[in-house]
């Protein structure tokens, strides 16, 4: 097989445990440098797709590609790749700053100056045993190595439980002048997409085991549209398209669509009275994660942006 | 700082424009980098890129290599000129349209208009007499 361009590839990759499938055929390219957000509800696969970009775990099927090289049991490849996942597991004698030491050997491209740094703003008690940490400075202790790890592939499972609003926000903000510093490919799972959502430059969106959304962010921002307008209006308006949400109050009525509004659509709702509301990237993937019997096809040809795979 | 309403590289740019409109940011004078930017707003630095970009192909924004990022001299005579154009569609248009949604005529705008303008009522006055 040649070597796709980007830094990951998943060819057709599925994972089942014993009698569930978490990920089904999945195909998948990331070209890197970006910061990439990877969505869906518990149980979407997340966890499982990116224990294997970090050969934490293997495939039933399929073929995963990280460096061209197959990741598992591959020093070259895992130097370069910082898994921080949300349930890590340390030595039992472990204090906090020997998980950073550990971290410090392993990646070559380790900063001790930053390290130091976030661990003066995060507070965490490096003499303490890891054993002792709260949820929050367990998760601290993960935010610090992935950041200060430098890896060209840094992967951030949900890094952020038990961490306080002002803990979260230093985390967002050094990430983000880190990686304008040090430009590298971020992969974040987070489920507080209201808190990343400005943060993310492409989006990569699970649901049962299948990507439904891999597209820029800024691109799926105009992918969908919220109608809000007098009911019967709003239901021609309508008409069509592959409707996410509806929603009435007597004789008004929103109705979230998906698929890029042109100019002149938007103009002609202007006209009708209508109104158009932005839907953020949040409700987005509430509405297209719900189960699926509450999406309703209004027409034959729906207008889609995020293809199925 | 920043909404939902509109792609947010162009809530940068159209910030960036204000700035230079309110003369915050002067002809000739440095702006802050993308990354600083991506900083401040808490964005993706490739955003704030998209946004500055954008003012610097329009050649109200040019790069000096290795220094950084300056406003163009006449950025701000032509920022008004376009402010002027889209001040009718953004402004005067949706104010006829409520307007007239209320009952208020024609006459009774411009002189609601007048008289909350106090330059505008004392021309008025001069002219009257």
């Amino acid at each position: 097989m040649t070597n796709p361009p980007g830094v990951i590839s998943l060819r057709n990759v599925t994972k089942r445990y014993r009698d569930t499938t978490a990920l089904d055929g999945v195909t998948l390219d990331i070209e890197g440098g970006k910061i990439y957000g990877l969505l869906g509800r518990n149980g979407a696969g997340k966890t499982t797709l990116m224990s294997l970009l970090s050969a934490q775990n293997f495939e039933t099927s399929g073929d995963v590609r990280v460096f061209g090289e197959h990741p598992y049991e591959n020093d070259g490849v895992l130097a370069r790749v910082c898994f921080v996942r949300e349930s890590q597991k340390y030595p039992d004698d472990f204090k906090a700053g020997h998980a950073l030491k550990a971290a410090s050997l392993f990646f070559p491209g380790w900063d001790a100056a930053f390290a130091a740094e976030l661990v003066d703003e995060l507070q965490l008690p490096l003499k303490r045993s890891i054993k002792k940490l709260s949820r929050g400075q367990l998760s601290a202790v993960g935010v610090i190595i992935g950041l200060a790890s430098r890896a060209e592939i840094t992967v951030f499972d949900e890094p952020y439980l038990g961490l306080d609003a002002v803990a979260r926000q230093i985390f967002y903000d050094r990430l983000v002048s880190d990686y304008a510093e040090h430009p590298r490919t971020i992969i974040l799972s987070s489920h507080l997409i209201d808190e990343v959502a400005n943060l993310l430059e492409h989006v990569i969106l699970l649901d049962a085991g299948h990507v439904i959304i891999d597209d820029d962010a800024e691109a799926i921002r105009d992918s969908a549209a919220t109608v809000l307008g007098a009911a019967d209006a709003v239901a021609s308006f309508v008409e069509g398209r592959t409707v996410l949400h509806r929603e009435t109050l007597g004789t008004l009525a929103s109705v979230t669509i998906d698929g890029r509004l042109t100019e002149a659509e938007r103009a002609g709702a202007a006209y009708q009275g209508l109104e158009l509301l932005p839907v953020s990237l949040q409700q987005l993937v509430i509405r297209k994660t719900k189960k699926q019997e509450h999406t309703e096809r209004a027409s034959a040809s729906p207008i889609r942006t995020g293809a199925r795979q | 700082m920043l909404d939902e309403s509109r792609p947010i590289f162009l809530q940068i740019a159209g910030r960036i424009e204000n700035d230079i409109v309110s003369g915050t940011l002067q002809e000739e004078g440095q702006v802050p980098s993308t990354n600083e930017f991506a900083a401040f707003f808490r964005i993706n630095p490739a955003t704030a890129a998209k946004g500055i970009n954008r003012l610097v192909d329009e050649g109200l924004l040019y790069k000096r290599r290795g220094i950084g990022m300056f406003v163009a001299t006449g950025a701000k005579a032509r920022l008004l000129d376009r402010r002027r154009e889209e001040f009718v569609q953004q402004y005067v248009q949706p104010l006829v349209h409520e307007a007239h949604k209320l009952g208020i005529t024609s006459d009774q705008l411009i002189e609601i208009i007048t008289g909350s303008t106090p330059q505008a009522a004392s021309i008025e006055r001069r002219v009257a007499q």
